[in-house]
């Protein structure tokens, strides 16, 4: 055994020599080159994840694998190592990492809005030129850590930024220094959305504001290599160099996964993409990427249920995450979704075998568990020749275990990297676990060890009292420590034992007062661990998924809707058309479309419902809404008109059912009111269950949003920084930017080229009026000087949105041609509301304006119905008008009037049954129906309700069962979303 | 003569500037209303009916087919086909102590401190407020007036929305004092790197035993001489004494049951929950103990991912069944100037489930009980007061909620406000442009 170590220690010396031929040495003879082999023999070899040889030898040199097969020739001058009964696989590489790298500081107080740099790119977020190894220090503690989960080399990058500079792969050989373990200074370049913690510049402060710069940046950088840019920029220059690396996304959620290839693809990069683990919530959008993952499986423990209270806070969807998260790596390897396994994201790195053996007992198959650890980074990083198998010419990164690496009970026993040995546990150890009995001082004693090649732990019994003992074994040497039998005190006897064989221990024991006994015990049996099987068994009883729905929470669908033939019966029909209000009349629904409307129609395929007594309207159409969104402003320019909400669509918020319960069916989410021009819309159709992207309209109408006044001056922020200030400086940011716009527009048709500028391209689009504005608007004097603008450069203003002093210049706007969309009643929340008056919308309907009532609000855009009715009471508008307000005259405002807004056979089938009169605040909508597709049903939800009850209560009675079973659990996390409105800022970005 | 020129200058003021509303005068000569269909306020309707006020009291309130009276000496209101209500009365409200929210000079709603029982909200009550005209239109005609922040918020009063200063408006000074009750979550300092998430609070146990103590040393100063003053704990002998009720915010089933058994040990028997999102859970417990509800804002989005989409509209439903004494209140997100929507709160509660007479008493005979004002306000009964209103259909439905008439303890009270003043010079404004 020394003779062994002292081998290694050798090896290890001349190795880090041999490394540094050309470095003078001051320490000894230099003729010492160490050119013996290692063989490793009769071992279960895995070659790689699909090649596997039985009883063969692995024979090394100098850190690299020089032979490897059933029958290697062995050099005469090669140490022997017998691995009979032991296998050996390539070691892992975990591909993301922060190995070596401090964790950056905040930074202080810099500019706000400007960079704090020069001769780089104008954003501090973009750090291309940022070179990890300028930071990286080897940190042999961590990498003990990792060798310890069996991983031989690490990808490690700084973690900070949104381009965030070159990454390094490291050999984590604690026997070298860096000029041997780093196998390649600048092997990936990494990305994220996140901003740089710093710097302040306050742009972007959105994930859709993050999309925006890095799409941008992509194209100044073609422009820069072009040459057509005559300053030096260091970091354009470094993303350019950087272009054939890896690069690494971290997205951290599959709905920034799918964002993050979307960026990407708008570049042709592929991007591989750090993902959240929630995978398997999106599986088809996910493997459209074609992106491989990088995989965290850092998955949550259960929860603390036992206060029923508290309980009863937690969200059906974070419990279903806990029982499907260790799902995800086989969901995905079951949809042929290339990934790597990470160590990212656990808080900590102990927890990755238990996860990874609990992905495994979930179904992933070892041999993709084996690839995503060792193959797939490999070959992502550009090193398959060196790394992630033993192929001849590969590193000697390799570990050595008692059996198949992704069994339970299988234990590591060593790490080699590049040739250099890591012991993790002795393989040489001998199993003490048994019965024993022994006699000390009159008494008898019986002692069960157990966990002796692991975590040894002693139980000691006498005179039927049972104690439990701490015990160290190591090196053939066993220590414990237990109390006398006089309870009446508190004394300890020690114990130091030798191992001799297999079946005694024999050595000393001290008393409590100090005086020595020979200690001698004797093995009676080898049967320790009855109970520890059992336990075992217990744990991995089952592997129980709750269903996914779409989207993943409570509410969800198990099946997407689909559309049907509808008949209805017998209703109160709210045409919208010119025909107006038809009593006892059907409506058939067919292929999407309103197919018939009038009396006695009959339709074979069609399932009948009868709406005797009750209302059928047009869905209602909300022209401002902040559902439905991961985020809403981009405020940290004062124009934002590169961003777009369609890049940041949440399609599990709840807001969405809310809605459709209350009878709406499309929205235009908008960007919010932080600057003059704010960013382009989304505008969607409430299509629950759908992924992001599918909610958008096909050919959906392009809109941005305008925003004036106090928030877009900054009345009520902290600093004064930011121009404008004023209503003055608002003017003069239109003119400014709509004539550069001009001047752009004509450099393009010029046909000279032109440096790309998303910002420009939209504002050209309103020039050329192809994209219409929705303006934030307040008191008249400047709704009066936008349409002057407007008019300066030749277009016209589509909406005034909130336009709450509308009544005051109804006239100008019907002679501008633009429409208002405003609140029913709301006022007194700001100075500049002093004047707003619920008669507003009738008012302006009176001159002519298309009129429109809006939410800004997820609580009352789920009964704009009721808002509409209050233009009756305020204003004396009539019913049918009123209704008109919120389904046909929006969908006028955003141009789907061809397509929605009222029920005109060929229309969609976006409709909404009501239980009473539309207006009334007594009606209930019991179905809402989007392209004959029943997304809310009355009778549905009440099923649904029942079911998530059932659902969460077996939920809690698994997690209690964990929990007996003394796995560890989480407490309660109450999950929120926060209420989003014109004002609304993101944080965390 | 005199009167014209009264009326001259009413007219003037009105023209150059922008005021408030004049409060009504005194109730000189009697009013009969005539034929109108009567909500009574206590679940009852009279489809013909016959009220009658004179001196601010009702006088008479009567099916009019089975009684007559003689008007020869009142002014006669033909209401046929009208709807008379009580006045609505708005449970936990803050008008005129905010006028603009977003103008911090304009907001007096909450102080300094954990315990401010000595707090007292009338005196900022604005009586002149923009907002608090705005409720007139729409029947909403009294209101409690409470102040917020802190543990104990302070003491509330109750006033009528026409008046020419607090004291005038004042109907009941200093009715109740206000706990919000610890929370079961609370949130991780972020700024000091922690998770911001809700996480259950751990100084909930803590926080309870701070009020406790606060209580019980409250009870033993007001027990003895009180040689040196303490404002704070002078303010809360009401509570000891049963002057005044006890109003405790809290929303979760563990934290009610904790408030009740708090107000129960310090011999409080006059406690009403507010807010009370899962009061449900808690119905017969809070039943048995005779404890009132101010349920919160009907029209506010499920605290839950999971919870029923409608919960917040039936809520009222399952507590009325239960027996519970319930009242609808207003507070949350702009709530000064949406406590003139609390009609049609009540309007949503019975399209899930009520009755509209049973939704009605949520914002009449039920507040005025709670408060302690129920021997003058919220029912039409002979020996009230005056204080009701004329809809020209369902005051509950955005629809019928059309005023023509309005009186605050027999004061035939103005309807107009800053909004339709600025209504008819802008329509005036856009007919003359349009006959241009």
């Amino acid at each position: 055994m020394i003779k062994f170590y002292l081998r290694l220690l050798i090896l290890s010396c001349s190795f880090s020599l041999f490394a540094q031929d050309y470095f003078p040495s001051n320490s000894g003879v230099k003729s010492d080159n160490n050119s013996n082999y290692t063989a490793f023999t009769n071992a279960t070899i895995h070659v790689s994840p699909s090649e596997v040889i039985k009883n063969g030898t692995l024979l090394i040199k100098d850190g690299k694998v020089v032979n490897v097969g059933k029958s290697v020739k062995i050099p005469a001058n090669t140490t022997k190592v017998d691995l009979s009964g032991k296998s050996i696989y390539p070691s892992f590489i975990d591909m993301y990492t922060t190995f070596g790298v401090k964790k950056p500081e905040r930074g202080g107080n810099g500019p706000r809005y400007a960079a704090s740099r020069s001769g780089f790119y104008w954003n501090d977020h973009i750090m291309p030129e940022q070179d990890v190894m300028a930071s990286f220090k080897y940190d042999a503690k961590d990498a003990s850590e990792l060798h310890k989960l069996g991983f031989g080399a690490v990808t490690t990058h700084m973690p900070d930024g949104i381009v965030r500079g070159t990454g390094a792969l490291i050999a984590l050989n604690n026997d070298a220094d860096n000029a041997l373990r780093v196998v390649d200074g600048e092997v990936s370049q990494h990305l994220s959305f996140s901003k740089s913690v710093r710097s302040n510049q306050s742009y972007p402060s959105s994930i859709m504001g993050s999309m925006a710069l890095l799409r941008q940046m992509y194209d100044d950088a073609k422009w820069y290599a072009a040459g057509n840019i005559n300053t030096r920029d260091l970091s354009l220059e470094a993303l350019n160099e950087n272009r054939n690396l890896v690069q690494i996304f971290e997205a951290g959620s599959r709905a920034n996964v799918l964002r993050a290839d979307k960026v990407g693809d708008s570049h042709n990069i592929q991007y591989t993409i750090v993902g959240g683990g929630d995978e398997y919530e999106r599986l088809d959008e996910i493997k459209a990427t074609n992106a491989t993952i990088i995989l965290p499986i850092d998955f949550r423990m259960a929860y603390d249920v036992e206060d029923p209270f508290l309980a009863s806070t937690l969200s059906l969807s974070d419990m279903r995450a806990w029982s499907q998260e260790p799902h995800n790596p086989r969901l995905l390897a079951e949809n042929s979704v290339r990934f790597a396994l990470t160590t990212h994201g656990l808080k900590s790195k102990k927890t990755f075998k238990a996860n990874l053996m609990k992905a495994i007992e979930s179904g992933l198959s070892k041999e993709k568990a084996l690839e995503a650890l060792t193959t797939v980074p490999a070959a992502l990083l550009g090193k398959s020749n060196e790394l992630g198998t033993l192929k001849i010419g590969a590193y000697a990164n390799f570990l050595i275990t008692s059996g198949d690496i992704f069994d339970k009970k299988t234990k590591l026993y060593e790490n080699w990297v590049q040739g250099m040995q890591h012991v993790i546990s002795n393989m040489n150890i001998k199993d003490i676990d048994g019965e024993y009995t022994f006699k000390l001082a009159g008494q008898d004693y019986d002692l069960t060890i157990s966990g002796s090649t692991s975590k040894p732990k002693g139980k000691l019994e006498s005179d039927n009292k049972s104690y439990d003992t701490k015990m160290n074994y190591a090196d053939d040497w066993v220590n414990f420590t237990f109390k006398t039998a006089d309870s009446t005190k508190t004394e300890y006897i020690r114990v130091a034992a030798n191992v001799a064989n297999g079946n005694t221990l024999s050595g000393t024991a001290i008393m409590p007062n100090g005086s020595e006994y020979s200690f001698f015990a004797n093995k009676t049996s080898s049967d320790s661990d009855k109970k520890d099987n059992k336990s075992k068994e217990e744990e991995t009883d089952d592997a129980f998924m709750s269903p996914i729905t779409y989207p993943n929470l409570a509410y969800g669908f198990l099946e997407k809707p689909k559309s049907e033939t509808l008949l209805f019966k017998n209703a109160t029909v709210w045409t919208n058309e010119a025909e107006g209000i038809l009593e006892n009349t059907d409506v058939l629904i067919k292929n999407g479309k309103i197919a018939k409307i009038g009396k006695d129609l009959s339709d074979r395929s069609a399932k009948v419902i009868d709406a005797t007594g009750k209302h059928i309207t047009a869905g209602i159409i909300d022209e401002h809404s902040h559902i439905a969104a991961a985020s809403i402003n981009e405020g940290g320019h004062n124009s934002s008109a590169e961003v777009t909400i369609e890049d940041v669509i949440d399609d599990e918020d709840i807001d969405i059912y809310r809605n459709l319960a209350g009878g709406v069916t499309s929205i235009q989410i908008l960007h919010g009111s932080a600057n003059p021009i704010g960013g382009r819309s989304a505008i969607i159709k409430l299509k629950w269950g759908e992924a992001a992207d599918d909610y958008i309209y096909d050919n959906s109408p392009k809109f941005i949003k305008f925003a004036l006044g106090e928030n877009v001056k900054q009345s009520r922020a902290n600093r004064n920084e930011r121009f404008p200030q004023s209503r003055m400086g608002v003017e003069q940011v239109f003119i400014d930017y709509f004539s550069r716009a001009k001047a752009y527009d004509e450099a393009k048709k010029s046909g000279k080229p032109y440096r790309k500028d998303t910002e420009m391209e939209v504002l050209v689009e309103i020039l050329n009026g192809e994209r219409f504005i929705s303006c934030h608007s307040y008191v008249q004097s400047e709704i009066n000087m936008l349409m002057k603008v407007a008019e300066q450069f030749n277009f016209r203003i589509n909406t005034f949105t909130h336009i709450l002093e509308g009544y005051k210049v109804a006239n100008k706007m019907k002679e501008h041609g633009v429409g208002g969309s405003t609140f029913s009643d709301w006022w007194a929340y700001k100075y500049e509301v002093n004047d707003a008056i619920p008669y507003n919308a009738a008012i302006m309907h009176n001159a002519g304006v298309t009129v429109a009532i809006n939410s800004d609000d997820a609580e009352m855009s789920r009964r704009l119905n009721q808002e509409a009715a209050k233009s009756v009471k305020y204003g004396g508008v009539s019913e049918e008008e009123a209704l008109k307000f919120v389904t046909l005259n929006p969908a006028k405002l955003l141009h789907l009037d061809d397509r929605v807004g009222s029920l005109k056979v060929g229309k969609d089938a976006d409709v909404v049954l009501w239980s009473d009169h539309p207006l009334s605040i007594y009606a209930k909508a019991e179905k809402t129906i989007i392209e004959g597709k029943t997304y809310f049903d009355l009778e549905k939800d009440k099923q649904m309700r029942a079911a998530i009850q059932k659902e969460k209560s077996d939920l809690i009675n698994r997690m209690l069962k964990a929990k007996n079973k003394g796995l560890k659990t989480q407490p309660i996390k109450k999950k929120e979303k926060e209420l989003l409105h014109c004002h609304s800022t993101q944080s965390g970005i | 003569m005199k009167n014209y020129i009264y009326i001259a200058v009413l007219l003037l003021t009105l023209s150059i500037s922008q005021a408030q509303q004049t409060p009504a005068p005194e109730q000189t000569k009697p009013i009969a209303i005539m034929g109108a269909t009567a909500h009574i306020g206590d679940g009852t309707v009279i489809e013909n009916s016959v009220i009658t006020f004179a001196d601010g009291k009702i006088t008479t309130v009567a099916d009019a087919t089975k009684i007559r009276i003689n008007t020869a000496e009142m002014d006669v209101i033909d209401a046929t086909g009208k709807h008379v209500y009580p006045g609505f009365i708005v449970a936990n409200g803050t008008l005129g102590l905010v006028e603009v929210d977003a103008v911090k000079a304009s907001n007096d709603l909450s102080e300094l401190g954990t315990f401010n029982p000595h707090i007292r909200s009338l005196i900022a009550y604005n009586a002149e407020s923009k907002i608090v005209e705005s409720m007139r239109p729409n029947g909403v005609l009294l209101g409690q007036v409470v102040p917020r922040g802190g543990r104990i918020t302070g003491t509330s009063s109750v006033v009528q929305y026409d008046a020419w200063n607090w004291e005038d408006a004042a109907i009941k000074t200093d009715d109740g004092i206000h706990i919000n009750w610890p929370s079961t979550f609370s949130r991780g300092r972020w700024w000091l790197g922690e998770d911001p998430g809700l996480k259950p609070n751990k100084n909930y146990g803590k926080q309870v035993k701070e009020l406790e103590l606060y209580f019980v040393e409250a009870k033993t100063h007001n027990a003895g001489n009180k040689a040196e003053r303490h404002l704070p704990f002078e303010a809360m002998a009401g509570l000891f004494n049963g002057s005044k009720h006890l109003y405790i915010n809290v929303n979760d089933q563990k934290g009610i049951t904790d408030a009740v058994n708090f107000a129960k040990s310090h011999g409080i028997n006059k406690l009403t929950i507010v807010g009370a999102y899962e009061a449900d859970k808690v119905a017969n417990f809070l039943k048995q103990n005779n404890v009132s509800v101010f349920l919160r804002r009907v029209h506010t989005r499920p605290n839950n991912e999971d919870d029923h989409y409608d919960l917040p509209f039936k809520l009222a439903k399952k507590l009325v069944d239960a027996g519970v004494l319930v009242a609808l209140e207003p507070s949350g997100q702009m709530e000064r100037m949406n406590s003139r929507n609390l009609p049609f709160y009540a309007g949503t509660t019975v399209a899930y489930g009520l009755t509209k007479e049973q939704a009605l008493q949520l914002i009449t005979q039920n507040p005025a009980k709670i408060m302690g004002i129920d021997n003058t306000y919220g029912t039409l009964k002979e020996g009230k007061s005056a204080t009701l209103f004329i809809s020209e259909g369902d005051a509950l439905d955005m629809r019928g909620n059309q005023l023509t008439h309005a009186f605050i303890d027999g004061r035939d009270i103005s309807l107009e406000t800053h909004q339709t003043e600025l209504w008819k010079r802008y329509s005036g404004k856009l007919e003359r442009e349009q006959k241009d």
